[in-house]
């Protein structure tokens, strides 16, 4: 275990390669140029490939092929990248390969800016791309967090054959923290069902389409019944502070770190504050917010890096109409204020409520 | 008693969805047998398109990978770079190589990766039923220019392989056509050379064969073999643009 001082985009850079990525292709974009920048420097000390396609949607299909091969392949991007990536998650979920790709959101739509943002909680949970498949996507709000997660990403996408993503934003791939690096594993052989060349007359099919209308029903369902495991296996949330809390704050990644000190900032002056804060964005963690005691929980507030909010509707369907719902929300590049945060808490306890919800 | 014919080891015993007197099926048949002369079956990933050479995932008797419309040759190049020690190639229309997969092919070439690519151009989209291709010649009619192709709107047939041969990198580019027995010969030469050079590490190689559509030009499969000799081959000079034996300048 090396103990080291790094930025976001480098830190998961180092986590893929010690967990197994052995092929990155990507596109310039900022905020997540860092990502190949450093792959392209360290992969090949590693044995490992770096080809910067010509575009996104390139770079998301050279994973394609690499994945298909059984190598553990990642690509990066940002919003508008991701958006032209899609095409290449939903053939990535549909051919059954398993892949990273890491979504450092910026400000939208459209070009929008290059600030952090969490504009892109929709794509990254729930319309990735079309056809209707989900992603198990990670949403780490530290960089140890993120290189713990990039680290196993690689195998919770071997495991179920099917994309990772990993949501942070342009204030996480830009910061610098220290992280303990785990050690580089071991590479495998590739799986069975990749392309290796046919044995004898056993040859294999990686193919993105099905035959017919049954034959894609059964597919869909077959897909349907891996979401529902991860939603019973795989579901990952910090609950902080939540046990006695009559002020819940729902956060993640950046906007849950804010909101973890905004929680030390009330107790401090005895307010009962909590936070939940997904660490799975999907699997989501419905259940710490079913769980919540209404006769003790007086609202619960969505801090996010989105206008129109979008994490809102998942605390919704958590949350029940029981328990008010409140926001405190930026966007454009502005990070969700602690003093907005505090006084908001303050506030509801005067029983003030202004935020009208649009569900 | 001698064998002199049968089907390639490399092609399964299905039988052909191609439309009856598409060349896709001896196209798909010389490149079987030259895999199987060259013996390399279980070292092959063929890598295929969207349009008519998607039916290949029924055909081919080889490590298989479908990809997304126009995108075979980033998927390759994935593919290749991952595992050098095989014999990669895309067998791509001239909508899926020449429109949407344009960036894809042309940069793949301009990499030099290590792969081959099998390019059937015959002038339409055949799958989506006969709409107007980058490759549709001048006046020809399609479903998207009922009049025939007017430059005016629709600017000129892209040859692709010109294209192609005027970047550096590529080692062996050459387009062949399959309307005759002689010309089917030399095609299945091109696609051993082809592989050949792949296998010795020798960069990109792209091989374009000329080929027809019955059903979407509404001709019968005889008069598309005049059509393409008098009309495409026009257009679309047979030839070979680039050759490993040209002594690419150093400096």
């Amino acid at each position: 275990m090396t103990r080291v001082f790094m930025k976001g985009c480098e830190a998961i850079a180092e986590a893929a390669i010690r967990g197994g990525c052995r092929f990155f292709a990507g596109y310039p974009i900022t905020p997540q140029n860092e990502i190949p920048e450093y792959m392209s420097r360290e992969l090949p000390r590693h044995g490992g490939v770096f080809v910067q396609g010509e575009s996104e949607i390139a770079s998301i299909y050279m994973v394609y092929g690499a994945a298909a091969a059984g190598n553990y392949a990642m690509t990066s991007s940002s919003s508008p990248g991701i958006s032209l990536k899609s095409e290449g998650l939903s053939y990535l979920a549909a051919a059954k390969l398993p892949a990273v790709v890491v979504s450092v959101m910026r400000a939208g739509p459209g070009l929008g800016t290059i600030l952090p943002a969490q504009n892109d909680y929709f794509q990254a949970t729930k319309a990735s791309g079309h056809g209707g498949f989900r992603t198990i996507t990670f949403a780490p709000s530290t960089l140890q967090e993120a290189v713990d997660l990039t680290y196993q990403a690689f195998e919770y996408a071997q495991r179920d054959r099917n994309p990772v993503i990993i949501a942070i934003d342009g204030f996480l791939g830009a910061i610098m923290e220290p992280v303990v690096l785990p050690p580089f594993k071991e590479l495998k052989e590739p799986p069975k069902w990749a392309v290796t060349g046919k044995k004898g007359k056993m040859y294999h099919i990686i193919t993105p389409a099905t035959a017919n209308e049954n034959s894609q029903q059964a597919f869909n369902l077959q897909m349907e019944k891996l979401y529902r495991r991860w939603a019973q296996e795989d579901v990952r949330v910090e609950e902080y502070r939540v046990e006695d809390a009559e002020f819940v704050f729902a956060a993640y990644g950046t906007s849950g770190r804010v909101c973890k000190s905004v929680v030390n900032a009330l107790r401090e002056q005895g307010v009962k504050a909590g936070l939940i804060r997904p660490i799975t964005i999907n699997p989501f963690p419905y259940r710490s917010f079913e769980k919540l005691d209404p006769d003790r929980v007086k609202a619960v507030i969505v801090a996010e890096m989105a206008i129109p909010p979008q994490l809102l509707y998942d605390v919704r369907v958590g949350v029940g109409r029981a328990i008010p719902i409140t926001i405190v929300r930026a966007s454009g590049g502005n990070i969700i204020s602690q003093k907005e945060a505090v006084e908001k808490v303050l506030s509801l306890q005067k029983g003030e409520m202004d935020y009208e919800e649009i569900i | 008693m001698k064998k002199l014919y049968s089907r390639p080891e490399s092609l399964n015993k299905s039988a052909s969805g191609f439309c009856p007197g598409c060349m896709h099926g001896t196209i798909t048949k010389i490149t079987a047998q030259v895999i199987d002369e060259l013996e390399l079956g279980e070292k092959t990933i063929c890598c295929l398109p969207v349009g008519c050479g998607t039916l290949g995932l029924l055909y081919w008797n080889l490590d298989l990978v479908g990809c997304a419309h126009g995108r075979a040759p980033a998927v390759a190049t994935g593919i290749k770079r991952s595992r050098p020690q095989n014999l990669v190639f895309t067998y791509q229309g001239d909508g899926d190589l020449g429109a949407i997969g344009t960036a894809e092919i042309i940069h793949a070439a301009n990499r030099g990766e290590n792969f081959t690519t099998i390019f059937v151009n015959n002038s339409i989209y055949g799958m989506t039923g006969g709409q107007m291709a980058p490759t549709t010649l001048v006046g020809q009619k399609s479903t998207t220019s009922p009049t025939g192709r007017d430059p005016a709107l629709a600017g000129y047939p892209m040859n692709i392989s010109e294209i192609i041969a005027s970047l550096r990198a590529p080692a062996y580019v050459a387009r062949f056509a399959v309307n005759t027995p002689a010309n089917i010969n030399k095609a299945k030469a091109g696609i051993k050379k082809a592989f050949e050079i792949q296998l010795r590490n020798g960069g990109f190689t792209f091989i374009e064969i000329l080929s027809n559509c019955p059903t979407n030009w509404g001709m019968t499969p005889l008069e598309t073999l005049d059509f393409i000799e008098e009309q495409t081959m026009k257009q679309f000079p047979l030839g070979i643009f680039k050759e490993p034996e040209e002594e690419i300048d150093k400096c």
